[in-house]
């Protein structure tokens, strides 16, 4: 199966034929009235892409359709192509699919370190999972630091995916100190000559001054272990999110200088269109996105297609 | 917690405080950003949408506009219709006075399903009953482990099996294993699913057959954007829901899924999930809610929380001193105790009207917890006969109570400084009503009385003297005293 088919598959399981939307809500021929924008306000809404983007893309549609004949190919494009310019940003980012591991920023000697935070129950032990797997196959070898000594168990699970994928992990006992978790993981790394560290840390609330802090105290002890590490600090982030990720987005940027965004759980009704507020207000990337509950339903992010899937009609 | 819903609703609402009278037009205008704010908050679009309706409603009525403060009126109308949209409040578990009842928890992956299932065996323990945890979480790599663990912590039994089994096969052996136990409440935490998942959901309707458990709880993370109201809707259809569970209400969230779920379930929210640890699940109240989205504050969450946290001995001394306008560092110090014993300063301060707005102006407060140890470090190292009578503290006094606590002794100095004028006001206090107090406690604070270090007011030389009022200002006071006199004659 295809990237597009399961992101397709995971943002809507009804399979409705794309653009629906705007079909059954706009007829080719009519003039397209304020009531009618209106209604698509609320459909935009409903994606939790924010008030702001729905608002500017309501100005757009209504700056070159309103009270025009709708020609429904020029209104589809009109909204793809805002909503896709909205999730590029400024810089115009976009990875090339057949190079899953394009997002990612590489060290050019020694080995990279991946630090992976977001708040509880946003999926980052499986987000952990799917992106050792994806690395080791594309013939990286990985070692995992299982940083998040906080959660019951959480040890445990990570240690179970690192035993199905087949890669290393550091472990130390539960309520240890995160920071010397990660400092174990990089003299491991070392040891070993592996190309990826990968490391896990507990989920946390980002209005905790102490952990956010204690982030902070994490991202220093990598970086005297290996220079200019982390290489990328990604943030994973519930599909089901609200505007919250916002919020979400800038404190653990502050605190540990994230660099992209995995939108983990993309495999329900949710839209995920909180990515677009995230982007527009903080320009902050989505590099990857879950798309179902397999250890290979990671996927490389593509603006366009993930527009296309958004503006399905949901059930 | 919803600060968030606060800050943009007060804002919205200040559109009505600053306009004299209500016109239709002002209504809808003020509503329109009520609608935003809530939007913003993530309530779902139709229920902001119906919320915003009725209250136009109500207000474009000749009442409102005949009013004399209309935006009393309209805070009046939007608390009260917040309140109908998360009320009636229901905390029953329903649970049977005699022989075994069961809770089943559901919801979706990450909600927060295992640590309530631990919450919730903690606060049933507390109310005499036997709970026992079922782990019926076998999708999850390691649930069973941190159901095993929380068990372990809270000395609840906890029946697992291999996570090769079957989730309905685990629930079944769970009860009987709970019955063997003598225990009286089972608690089976189910894996976290998907609604559209038709399969897992018809495994969690099976248990339901199965197993008839008494009360089927939804578990919600008050982070959840529009797509809140869909899952709620299908957990609900699929197994008719007896209440929800919120939870993460502990971040800055501003938890409009609260609003929208109950709105479109019509289940009760009975608890509410306000941080990590085990002993944070609270009974949930709509009329504290929405006074808390008002920016209202909550004490009545405090005084509970109080009720049982606060020594009432030391706590009667201390009133009792207060009244007699004697504040020592001894009834300081049990203050102090007190406080650190409820939690940290920002969690009470939430609680206090009128702080909430202020939370975010004082920034970062983990130093004053910190302080607190401190400024208890110090007091330690007073004689008894110094904590009482604080103002015969000479210098070489100073310096030997520095160097007991480990501080500078300026850092004595400015305690003893602090103290003199908190004692000051507190004298003041005493002979004031409730009302009044409040407000002396939130001029205090805005004041930086909990920021450690800062100038006090009223302390001696740092007073400062009125400023005189520019003409227009008292021309405008004059006027409006006029109007108010007038208005009083009316009546």
């Amino acid at each position: 199966m295809g990237w597009f088919d399961s992101l397709k598959r995971g943002i809507s399981k009804t399979a409705q034929i794309l653009n629906t939307d705007v079909r059954d809500l706009f007829k080719a021929g009519e003039i397209l009235t304020e009531d009618k924008l209106v209604l698509y306000h609320k459909r935009l809404i409903s994606t939790d892409m924010g008030v702001a983007a729905a608002d500017a893309l309501i100005v757009e549609i209504r700056e070159k359709h309103l009270g025009r004949t709708v020609i429904l190919d020029e209104l589809w494009k009109t909204i793809h192509d805002k909503l896709e310019s909205l999730l590029r940003g400024v810089d115009g980012e976009v990875w090339d699919p057949e190079q899953p591991l394009s997002p990612l920023n590489f060290s050019n000697v020694g080995p990279t370190v991946i630090l992976v935070a977001g708040v509880n129950g946003v999926g980052k032990t499986t987000s952990i999972a799917k992106l050792a797997n994806l690395l080791k196959k594309n013939g990286k070898k990985v070692v995992l630091a299982a940083g998040d000594t906080f959660r019951a168990a959480a040890v445990e699970q990570l240690t179970m995916w690192s035993q199905r994928i087949g890669v290393e992990i550091v472990t130390k006992p539960s309520q240890s100190d995160p920071a010397a978790v990660a400092h174990a993981g990089c003299t491991r790394t070392k040891e070993l000559n592996a190309d990826v560290l990968i490391v896990d840390t507990a989920g946390r609330l980002h209005t905790e001054v102490n952990l956010m802090n204690q982030l902070t105290k994490i991202r220093r002890v990598i970086s005297s272990q290996i220079p200019d590490a982390p290489h990328e600090t990604l943030l994973v982030l519930d599909a089901v999110t609200g505007q919250n990720g916002i919020t979400q987005a800038q404190k653990f940027s502050e605190a540990a200088g994230c660099t992209g965004i995995i939108l983990a759980k993309l495999d329900g009704t949710a839209r995920g269109g909180i990515v677009i507020a995230i982007r527009q207000q903080m320009s902050l990337p989505v590099k990857y996105v879950g798309v179902g509950e397999q250890i290979d339903d990671l996927q490389l992010f593509n603006p366009t297609a993930f527009v296309d899937a958004l503006l399905a009609t949901g059930p | 917690m919803f600060e968030g819903i606060t800050s943009s609703l007060t804002g919205a609402l200040s559109f009505f405080r600053g306009s004299g009278k209500l016109t239709e037009a002002s209504i809808r205008e003020g509503l329109k950003a009520v609608r935003q704010a809530l939007l913003e908050a993530d309530v779902n679009y139709d229920v902001a949408q119906e919320f915003v309706d009725k209250i136009t409603e109500e207000a474009i009525g000749q009442k409102v506009l005949e009013s004399l403060s209309p935006q009393e009126m309209i805070l009046g109308i939007v608390y009260q219709e917040l309140i109908n949209l998360m009320g009636p409040v229901d905390h029953e578990l329903k649970l049977r006075r005699d022989g075994i009842s069961i809770i089943m928890l559901c919801g979706l992956q990450g909600s927060g399903k295992t640590t309530t299932a631990g919450k919730l065996a903690r606060m049933l323990k507390e109310q005499g009953k036997k709970p026992f945890l079922v782990a019926a979480d076998l999708q999850r790599p390691a649930a069973i482990e941190q159901l095993k663990t929380i068990g372990a912590q809270l000395e609840v039994p906890v029946h697992a099996e291999a996570p090769n089994g079957n989730p309905v096969t685990v629930c079944q052996n769970g009860v009987k294993a709970a019955k063997a136990a003598g225990a009286n409440v089972v608690i089976l935490d189910t894996a976290g699913r998907l609604h559209v998942d038709p399969e897992l959901m018809e495994e969690l309707r099976n248990i339901d057959r199965k197993v008839e458990p008494q009360q089927i709880l939804f578990v919600c993370d008050a982070m959840t954007g529009q797509d809140a109201v869909n899952s709620a809707r299908a957990f609900n259809e699929a197994l008719e829901l007896d209440g929800i569970i919120m939870t993460k209400l502990d971040g800055d969230a501003r938890g409009g899924a609260a609003l929208s779920v109950k709105q479109v379930t019509g289940v009760p929210i009975k608890f509410m999930g306000v941080g990590e640890q085990l002993d944070k699940l609270e009974p949930f109240h709509p009329e504290r809610m929405a006074s808390r989205i008002l920016g209202g504050g909550d004490m009545q969450t405090l005084a509970e929380k109080a009720q049982r946290v606060f020594d009432q001995d030391s706590m009667a001394k201390a009133q009792e001193e207060l009244m007699r306008g004697k504040f020592t560092l001894n009834s300081f110090l049990d203050a102090m105790k007190q406080i650190k014993k409820l939690g940290n300063f920002k969690s009470i301060l939430q609680y206090i009207p009128g702080m909430s707005g202020m939370l975010g102006q004082l920034g970062d407060l983990s130093g004053a917890d910190k302080d607190i140890t401190r400024i208890e470090g110090i007091i330690s190292s007073m004689t008894a006969e110094e904590r009482q009578n604080p103002e015969n503290i000479d210098i070489s006094r100073r310096r030997r109570i520095a160097r007991g606590s480990g501080v500078e002794a300026a850092e004595v100095n400015r305690l003893l400084k602090d103290f003199g004028s908190m004692a000051k006001m507190m004298q003041g206090m005493a002979g004031m009503d409730k009302m009044s107090q409040a407000k002396q406690m939130q001029m205090m604070a805005s004041s930086g009385m909990f920021q450690p270090g800062a100038e006090m007011p009223g302390a001696g030389k740092t007073r400062s003297k009125p400023k005189p009022m520019d003409a227009d200002k008292k021309k405008k006071l004059k006027k409006e005293a006029e109007k108010q006199k007038k208005k009083n004659r009316k009546r």
